[in-house]
Formats: C-alpha cells, sequence, structure tokens
C-alpha cells in the first residue's frame, strides 16, 4: 500500500526541481535515501553556480570593478539570508566556514585555546559524531581539561539527569549534537542550553543534521554557538556555517590569519578585521556560498513546516513498514526524531543490506556513520540507514521494503 | 608442483562460472554461497593484528608458508566479503610468493566485481589483495635471507 497526496506540498513539482532524481542506477530508478550524508541539489543551486561563474565572477569585498561589486553583493546576501534562516540577532553573527566539522573546530580551537585551562570540563554525548569528539579531545589535551560524555538510554535517548549530575562549576563548554545522525534522534537542546547556562557554561549545538529539518531559531534556543553544513540542507558542498552570538565571537582570536581578516598588517603589529570577517581568512568560497542561498531560498518558498509536515509522515510510513518485517530492529526509537530510520537485521551484516540495495538502485548508507562511540554503547558494528529529504515519496519507500525483502531472501 | 593448477586456470575457471549468471541476483547468490562455505577462522586467529584495515566489515586473515608455498586463511563478519575472500583464497592460497606478487587479478574486472575494487571506505577488496601479496612478500624475504 501506498499513497502519494501530501497536505501541503506538490511533490511532483518538488521532484523536477531536483535533476539527479531522474538518474538510473544499475539499470534501476534511483531511490535515493542517503539524504542524512548529503542532500541532493536543486536547478536552483546548480544554475546560481553557473550564472556566477558565467557572468560575475570576482573576488569580493575590496574590488572596485563592478563584477567584484556584484559578486560582493550576492555573498552578503547570503549571510543575511541564513541570518533569518535561523533567526539569529545580527547578520555579522553568521561566519562562513567549510561545513560543520570547520565551525567546530574553529569555536575548539579559538574559544578553547584562549579560555580553557587545566581542570576545566566539557561535556559531549554518547550520541556525537565524531567532528563533535575528536576538536574537543584535542584540545582538552592541550589545555589539561577533561571531557565528559551523558550517556544515552537503549532507546538513543539523551539521558537528562546524567547530564545534569555531570554539570559543574568546572564545565565551561557542552557540544551536543541536535538531532543524531546515526540514529535520528533530537536531542531536548533548549533544555540542556538552559542549564548549562545557570552553571555558567556556553554551549555550541551541532546543526548538521537538524538545520534541514527542524525551525531553526538560536535566540529562543539561546544557544551560544551553532553550525550546519551547506551540502546537508540541499546547498554545495563545502560551505558551512557557524553562528556565534556576537559578544562571544568578538572576544574570541582568529582561528587562521591571511587576507580578508586584518585589518592593518605591518611586521610589528597586526590588527584585526571586524566580525564577521575575523573569522574567514583567506578568498572564501563565493560561489557556493550564494548557491547556498539559492538552497535557503528554495526551503524557505516550500515552507519548513510543510517539509516537516512531509518528512514526518515519511518517517512513521517508513518505520512502520520496516517494523513489519521479521528480524528487524530499529535502533534510535524516541518519539521526536528526524526523518532517519537506522536498522539492524539479525544475522545480516549492513554492508551486504548496502551492497545489495545498490544493486537494485536503492542508495542507503552502512557502517558507523561516524560514530563510533554510539555503535559501541549499542552493542553493534553498525547499521543500515535510510534518510528522507523534502523530495522522498512513499513508493520509494516500498521500493525499500520490498528490496530489503529481497535482500533477506538472498542470504537465507 | 603440488597438483595446484596456476592462478590463470584458476582465474579462467572462475570467469568460466560467472558467464554462466545473466542477472546481478544469481552472480550475488553464488558469491553469498561460496561466503557461506569458507571455513571459519578460530576465534584464536581472530586478533587485532590479523585485521585487514580499510574494510567496513571486519576481515581477518592468517598466512602460512608450506614447502615453498603460501596458504591463506580469511574470514569476516559480512557474507559478501567472505564471498570475496573465499574467489581470493582459491585463486592465490597455494601458489608461490613470486606467482602471488605478480597476479594481476584481472579477473575480477571480467566478472563484473571491479566496483569492489573502488577506493571508498567501503569495500575492502582492494585492501584484502594488498595485504595477501604483502604476506607473500613477508614469506619471501623471510625464507630467502
Amino acid at each position: 500500500m501506498s499513497k502519494n497526496v501530501l497536505s501541503n506540498i506538490d511533490l511532483s513539482a518538488i521532484r523536477q526541481q531536483f535533476p539527479i532524481l531522474d538518474r538510473q542506477v544499475k539499470g534501476k530508478q534511483l531511490v535515493y535515501l542517503d539524504n542524512a550524508a548529503t542532500t541532493q541539489k536543486p536547478k536552483a543551486v546548480i544554475d546560481t553556480l553557473t550564472d556566477y561563474y558565467s557572468r560575475y565572477n570576482a573576488n569580493i569585498h575590496r574590488g572596485i570593478h563592478t563584477l567584484a561589486e556584484e559578486a560582493t553583493i550576492a555573498y552578503e546576501s547570503t549571510r543575511e539570508k541564513v541570518r533569518g534562516f535561523i533567526n539569529a540577532k545580527h547578520v555579522e553573527e553568521i561566519i562562513f566556514t567549510r561545513g560543520t566539522t570547520e565551525s567546530i573546530n574553529l569555536v575548539a580551537n579559538s574559544w578553547g585555546r584562549s579560555q580553557l585551562k587545566e581542570g576545566d570540563e566539557i561535556i559531549i554525548s554518547t550520541l556525537e559524531h565524531h567532528s563533535n569528539i575528536v576538536p574537543w579531545q584535542l584540545i582538552a589535551k592541550e589545555k589539561g581539561a577533561n571531557l565528559r560524555v551523558v550517556p544515552i538510554g537503549d532507546n538513543g535517548e539523551f539521558l537528562f539527569d546524567e547530564y545534569l549530575k555531570l554539570l559543574s562549576a568546572n564545565t565551561r563548554m557542552v557540544s551536543v549534537v541536535h538531532a543524531s545522525n546515526a540514529l535520528g534522534v533530537i536531542n531536548p537542546v533548549k533544555q540542556i542550553i538552559e542549564a548549562a547556562h545557570r552553571m555558567g557554561a556556553l554551549v555550541m549545538v551541532d546543526g548538521a543534521q537538524s538545520t534541514v529539518h527542524l525551525d531553526i531559531d538560536v535566540q529562543d534556543l539561546q544557544a551560544d554557538f551553532f553550525a550546519f553544513s551547506g551540502h546537508k540542507v540541499y546547498g554545495p558542498t563545502g560551505v558551512g556555517v557557524l553562528y556565534g552570538k556576537k559578544e562571544i565571537l568578538e572576544s574570541m582570536p582568529p582561528f587562521q590569519g591571511g587576507g580578508e581578516m586584518i585589518r592593518e598588517v605591518s611586521f610589528k603589529e597586526t590588527t584585526f578585521n571586524e566580525l564577521p570577517y575575523k573569522f574567514e581568512a583567506g578568498t572564501p568560497n563565493i560561489a557556493d556560498t550564494i548557491a547556498l542561498g539559492s538552497a535557503l531560498d528554495l526551503i524557505t518558498s516550500i515552507g519548513k513546516l510543510n517539509i516537516r509536515h512531509h518528512e514526518d509522515e515519511l518517517l512513521a510510513y517508513a518505520t512502520n513498514a520496516l517494523l513489519s518485517i521479521e528480524s528487524l530492529r530499529i535502533m534510535g526509537n524516541t518519539p521526536n526524531k528526524v526523518s532517519v530510520c537506522s536498522f539492524v537485521i539479525d544475522g545480516v551484516h549492513p554492508q551486504d543490506i548496502g551492497i545489495l540495495l545498490d544493486n537494485q538502485g536503492i542508495a542507503v548508507r552502512t557502517g558507523h556513520h561516524c560514530t563510533q562511540p554510539l555503535m559501541a554503547r549499542l552493542g553493534i558494528p553498525g547499521t543500515t540507514r535510510a534518510s528522507f529529504a523534502m523530495y522522498n515519496t512513499f513508493e520509494e519507500i516500498d521500493i525499500l521494503i520490498a528490496g530489503i525483502q529481497k535482500v533477506i531472501r538472498m542470504m537465507k | 608442483m603440488n597438483g595446484k593448477p596456476s592462478i590463470s586456470v584458476i582465474e579462467s575457471e572462475i570467469v568460466d562460472e560467472f558467464a554462466l549468471f545473466d542477472n546481478w541476483e544469481d552472480k550475488y547468490e553464488y558469491i553469498i554461497d561460496m561466503g557461506k562455505k569458507l571455513p571459519l577462522l578460530s576465534d584464536a586467529d581472530k586478533r587485532p593484528e590479523n585485521k585487514i584495515r580499510g574494510c567496513q566489515s571486519t576481515v581477518w586473515m592468517v598466512s602460512e608458508y608450506i614447502d615453498g608455498r603460501v596458504w591463506f586463511q580469511a574470514d569476516s563478519d559480512a557474507v559478501i566479503v567472505k564471498g570475496l575472500i573465499s574467489m581470493l583464497i582459491r585463486v592465490l592460497s597455494g601458489q608461490t610468493a613470486t606467482e602471488i606478487i605478480e597476479a594481476d587479478m584481472r579477473f575480477i574486472d571480467k566478472i563484473g566485481m571491479s566496483t569492489h575494487l573502488a577506493q571508498t571506505r567501503s569495500n575492502g577488496l582492494r585492501s584484502m589483495i594488498k595485504q595477501m601479496k604483502l604476506d607473500a612478500m613477508a614469506w619471501q624475504a623471510k625464507t630467502t635471507k
């Protein structure tokens, strides 16, 4: 059984905007369910990239000529779009990076190196992606600080009481994932932030998975830092965002040195540019940043609530259908999830599932999802993960289910 | 001679077997079947130092050197990978170190499995072949001292 009537979005119109969805893989129509790894790109993004390189490619900010001015305006207009998208108060609180990983590294290196001292504590959770573990491990080791880890329950839920027990006067930073890439579970970041602030600690939110699915309001969350990647919100790879509260960013030293980020340089001393440029050394990723703006425009025009509604329906439909398969277990069972279904099938290795689904044109992700400590906690080597985007259909979930049943038959 | 056919003879046998399949399902079911039939490694051999890096699944491999020939045994927690290892063992195990080092393994392309050689983190076939050749080199170095 499948259904395809959607409440408020025109699915076929949306699919038409993503040229890659017409592709055949191994002689079958592509069913792309690896959206948590990267989303596909709409025509608007592809066209923006072509238009930039065809009409107004120039280095930004200091050029006096027309192309430089047009490129600068387009680049800075994306900054304003990002500000609106996550409801930051000031546009200079938006810093462009290469992605979530670089955003976290920026905070760990700039804030961490200047602020942390021996005995300080950084709290993360068991759900973290390696990119929200390793930067903190490195800086903690350098500064003699300690990393504390909030445990999770068997359903992947963040154990809030355990978190409260870990918070102390030594806690300087809490860095947590908003929505788990491996399981899809959504963490109560607003409450996490409130509790941290009561202890005087700052909070960094890894929004790599949440930003495309959830309405993000950094002022409402009171997040001190929030990071996300362009390529997971239908934008290009190689561009990401770090949001930081203005007063905190102003107090932080630069992350990298180079052009763009300076005010004046002599061999004796350099004075640094103001926000956000202080943190954007070198020629930025101009084309991809401008194209990220087009991706955000598309999301806004369809409406995040409409998208969320559709993705919630896909998630519920897929969850029910998957659970009807004997010997299949879904990892991450909380009432509040983004559209990610991570599962294991007893006696079948995820890699075998991935290979056999690929032969049916179905793209899923298998393995540890860069969350090895989480997989160790769950006692599994990895999972198979199907993750849904706004362009996915109920028919595609039916194809996935039939595909999995075929895998099980073949493995018997 | 120990009665073991040469690498090229075994390779063409495998190519002939795969020529019988006209769809991917049959091909993979054959590989799965080979994977299931591969003798298991003992737990004692599943030591960290016998693990091959670069595979999404865990692959363990051990080799020994008997009468001038290198013999391999391997295991994995994923069945398709085990099937692929089983083919590699069928071709390379029991050959001389020199033959193993020089084997071009072109049959993998001929049976349509070259995607498993791709340099992504999820495919370990390339790592397995590399490890088998490294083991052969190590045995050769040890025995020609």
